[in-house]
C-alpha cells in the first residue's frame, strides 16, 4: 500500500503509469478486435487467440535474430500467422464452426494448449523478448520515461485498424464476410461462398494476432505459455465493448492497460495477472446481474 | 439374462478388483492412487457439464482449495504456519503419528467444507452466467484463483509448501492413500448415483435440457445450480486434500490450481467416456489415464503435445463419447426394463 501513497506524493508517476498502460493497451485492442471478427462472423470464441499472439511474436523474434531489421517482423508475423490460422481453419475449424458451442471453445481450447507446448517444445520455455534498438523520451527530469517502441506499437496499431476498418468497408470479400455475419444462410443464398469467408476471417484474424504478438515481443515479453492472458484481456475488452463496437473496443483495451499498471504497480506485480483474471470474473458477473432484474441472461 | 447378471455381477468383481490392485501391481501403486482420483475429478465435472449442461473450466479452483486447506490445516494444528511457509523448505516439520493423523484427518474434514463454502458464495454470482459467458468466467476463475495463491506468502508464494512427511514406512503411506483414494472414489459414485436417482437428478437435467422452461415449471433453478456446484466441491476438495499428501509437495501453479493438467483432463475424461452418463466419467478416466502412461512412457518430451493432439481429436470427431456412441450403435443395451422392451427396441 505504500505504492499507494508515493503515487499521491509525486503525480508525475501516475501520468507515467497511465502513459504506459495506453500504449500497451492499444495491442490489447489489436487481439480484441480480432477475437471480435471471429465471434461475431463464425460465432466461436477462438480460446488460442493468445497463442497467435505469441507465435507473431517469435517469428518476429526469429526474423530479427536472422539479421533483418525488428520491423520487418511484423509482416512477416502477418503472412505466417495468416498461414497458421488457415491452416488451423482447414484442419479443425471447419468441423467445428457450425457445432454446438462448447464444442468449439472445447477445440479452440486443445489447439491452445497444442500450439503452447509446441512453441515450449520449438522455442524453449525461457521468457523473451525484442530489442528494436530506439531511444526513449524523458521528462519531467527523467521521472517519466516513454519508450519509442511503445509510441512505434501505437502508431502501427493505428495503421493496421485503419487499413482493417476500409478493407472491411470496400473491399469484396469484407463485405462478403460482414454479410455473413449479419445471416449466414442468407449470404449463401446470395451465393457468398461461406466456407472461404469463414477461413479468410479466421486467418485474418491470426494475422491480426500475429502483428500484436511482433508488438508485444518488441515493447514487453513473450513466452510459450503466457498466450491465454491475452485471450481472456481480448475476451474481456469485447465483454466490456460489445460486438461490433470498435470504439467501445478501443476505449475498453487502452483503459485495461492503464488499470492493469496502476495495479501493478499499488499490489505489486505479483497480483497482475491475478488481477486480470479476477477483473474478467468480476466484470461477467456483474453485468449477468445487472441483466438479471430484467430476466435476462448473458448467453 | 446374461446382461442382467452381468449387471450384478460387474460391480462386486470391480470393488474386488479394486482391493487386489495394489498388491498385484505394487509397482504402479501411484499411478493406481490416481487413477482413483481421475475418477472422482471425471465424476465431479460431469455433475455439472454433463447433467446440467453448464460446461465448467474452473472446478479446479475447488480442488486447489482442498489441497492447501487440508495441509494448512494439519500445520496449523499443531505449529505456526506463517513461520513453517516463510522458512520455504529450510524448516522440517516433524509431527509425532498421533498429531499426523490427527492432523490428516481433520484436515480432510476441513477441505471439502471449505471447498462447499466457496462453492456457494461463487456458485450465487457465477451460475447466473450461461453458455460461453460461464465457460470463460469459470476459465479466469480457475487461473485466479492460482494466482493467488502464488501471491499470498502465508501460503508459502509461489514456492509452494512442503507437506508433512507420513510417519510410517513409504509403502504403508501409499497404501494408506490409495484405500483413502478408493474410498473416495466408490463414495463418489455411490453418491452420484443415488442423486441422479433422486428428483434432484431429474431436476438439473432440466435445467440442462431448457432452463427458461424448468424455472417456468416452478424449479428453484438457482437453488438446484448452487447445491450441484457445492456437491461436486466437497468431492473435489477431499480429492484436494489427499492428492496434496500423494505428490507431497503443494506448487500454487502445478499442483494445486494445475488448470492446464487436472483442469483440462476432468473434462476431457468426462466427454471421452460419454458426458451425462454416470459410467461415461468413469470409463473415460480409465482409458484416459492408460493413455496418458502410454504418452509419458513411449513419448517423453512430446507427452504434453500428444495431449493436446488427444484433446482436439477427441473433441472434434468424437463429442458424444463412447456411451454415446454405443448408445447410437446399439440402443437396446441401455433399455433399463424388461426383457420385452429390449425386444421390441430390437424389431
Amino acid at each position: 500500500m505504500d505504492n499507494l501513497f508515493l503515487l499521491f506524493q509525486a503525480p508525475p508517476l501516475a501520468l507515467q503509469l497511465l502513459i504506459d498502460g495506453i500504449l500497451i493497451g492499444a495491442v490489447f485492442a489489436l487481439a480484441a478486435y480480432g477475437l471480435a471478427l471471429v465471434w461475431g462472423v463464425m460465432n466461436i470464441i477462438n480460446v488460442c487467440q493468445g497463442e497467435f499472439v505469441m507465435l507473431g511474436g517469435y517469428v518476429a523474434l526469429h526474423v530479427a535474430r536472422a539479421g533483418l531489421s525488428p520491423f520487418f517482423g511484423i509482416p512477416a508475423a502477418m503472412i505466417v500467422l495468416f498461414a497458421v490460422g488457415w491452416l488451423a481453419y482447414r484442419l479443425v475449424i471447419f468441423r467445428v464452426v457450425e457445432r454446438d458451442l462448447f464444442i468449439s471453445l472445447l477445440a479452440t481450447f486443445g489447439l491452445s494448449i497444442l500450439l503452447g507446448q509446441l512453441m515450449n517444445l520449438t522455442f524453449g520455455a525461457n521468457i523473451e523478448s525484442l530489442d528494436a534498438h530506439l531511444g526513449a523520451w524523458f521528462f519531467f527530469d527523467g521521472i517519466v520515461t516513454v519508450a519509442q517502441i511503445k509510441v512505434v506499437a501505437l502508431l502501427v496499431t493505428l495503421v493496421i485498424a485503419g487499413l482493417l476498418v476500409a478493407f472491411m468497408r470496400r473491399s469484396r470479400l469484407g463485405q462478403a464476410i460482414r454479410a455473413t455475419a449479419q445471416n449466414a444462410r442468407a449470404a449463401r443464398i446470395l451465393g457468398v461462398d461461406t466456407d472461404r469467408v469463414y477461413a479468410m476471417t479466421y486467418a485474418l484474424n491470426a494475422a491480426i494476432c500475429g502483428a500484436a504478438g511482433a508488438l508485444v515481443a518488441m515493447i514487453w515479453v513473450i513466452s510459450p505459455f503466457g498466450g491465454l492472458i491475452y485471450t481472456v484481456r481480448s475476451f474481456m475488452i469485447v465483454v466490456l465493448a460489445g460486438l461490433g463496437n470498435l470504439v467501445g473496443v478501443i476505449v475498453a483495451a487502452l483503459g485495461l492497460g492503464a488499470a492493469e499498471q496502476f495495479v501493478g504497480f499499488i499490489f505489486g506485480a505479483q497480483f497482475q495477472v491475478a488481477f486480470v483474471f479476477l477483473a474478467l470474473v468480476a466484470i461477467l458477473v456483474l453485468r449477468s446481474w445487472r441483466l438479471r432484474r430484467e430476466r435476462r441472461y448473458l448467453a | 439374462m446374461i446382461l442382467a447378471i452381468a449387471r450384478k455381477a460387474a460391480p462386486l468383481a470391480l470393488v474386488a478388483l479394486g482391493i487386489a490392485a495394489p498388491f498385484a501391481l505394487p509397482a504402479f501403486l501411484v499411478q493406481l492412487t490416481f487413477l482413483w482420483i481421475m475418477i472422482v475429478f471425471a465424476l465431479c465435472w460431469d455433475i455439472l457439464g454433463g447433467q446440467m449442461g453448464y460446461n465448467s473450466f474452473g472446478n479446479i479452483a475447488f480442488f486447489g482449495i482442498g489441497v492447501y486447506a487440508a495441509t494448512i490445516v494439519q500445520i496449523g494444528l499443531f505449529q505456526d504456519v506463517a513461520a513453517y511457509t516463510a522458512a520455504g523448505g529450510m524448516q522440517t516439520i516433524n509431527l509425532t503419528p498421533t498429531q499426523y493423523f490427527t492432523g490428516l484427518f481433520v484436515g480432510l474434514a476441513a477441505a471439502p467444507l471449505l471447498a462447499a463454502a466457496v462453492a456457494v458464495v461463487l456458485g450465487l454470482a457465477l451460475l447466473g452466467l450461461r453458455g460461453h459467458y460461464f465457460a470463460i468466467a469459470t476459465l479466469g476463475l480457475g487461473i485466479a484463483a492460482g494466482e493467488l495463491a502464488a501471491a499470498w506468502s502465508y501460503l508459502g508464494g509461489s514456492s509452494g509448501v512442503q507437506v508433512p512427511v507420513y510417519p510410517g514406512s513409504l509403502e504403508s503411506g501409499r497404501l494408506l492413500f490409495y484405500f483413502l483414494s478408493a474410498g473416495l472414489g466408490v463414495a463418489t459414485f455411490l453418491s452420484l448415483r443415488w442423486l441422479y436417482a433422486t428428483r434432484f437428478g431429474l431436476a438439473i437435467n432440466a435445467i440442462r435440457d431448457d432452463e427458461d422452461k424448468a424455472e417456468a415449471l416452478g424449479l428453484r433453478t438457482t437453488r438446484y445450480k448452487v447445491i450441484a456446484w457445492c456437491i461436486g466441491a466437497v468431492f473435489l476438495g477431499i480429492a484436494g486434500g489427499l492428492v496434496g499428501h500423494i505428490i507431497g509437495f503443494i506448487d500454487p501453479r502445478e499442483v494445486a490450481f494445475a488448470g492446464a493438467s487436472f483442469g483440462v483432463w476432468m473434462i476431457l475424461m468426462a466427454i471421452l467416456g460419454g458426458k451425462g452418463t454416470l459410467w461415461g466419467p468413469v470409463i473415460g478416466a480409465v482409458i484416459f489415464h492408460g493413455m496418458r502412461e502410454l504418452f509419458w512412457t513411449y513419448l517423453f518430451g512430446w507427452q504434453n503435445v500428444a495431449m493436446g493432439v488427444l484433446i482436439v481429436v477427441v473433441v472434434v470427431f468424437f463429442p458424444f463419447g463412447i456411451l454415446g456412441w454405443l448408445r447410437r450403435r446399439y440402443p437396446q443395451l441401455f433399455l433399463r426394463d424388461a426383457p420385452a422392451a429390449r425386444a421390441g427396441a430390437a424389431e
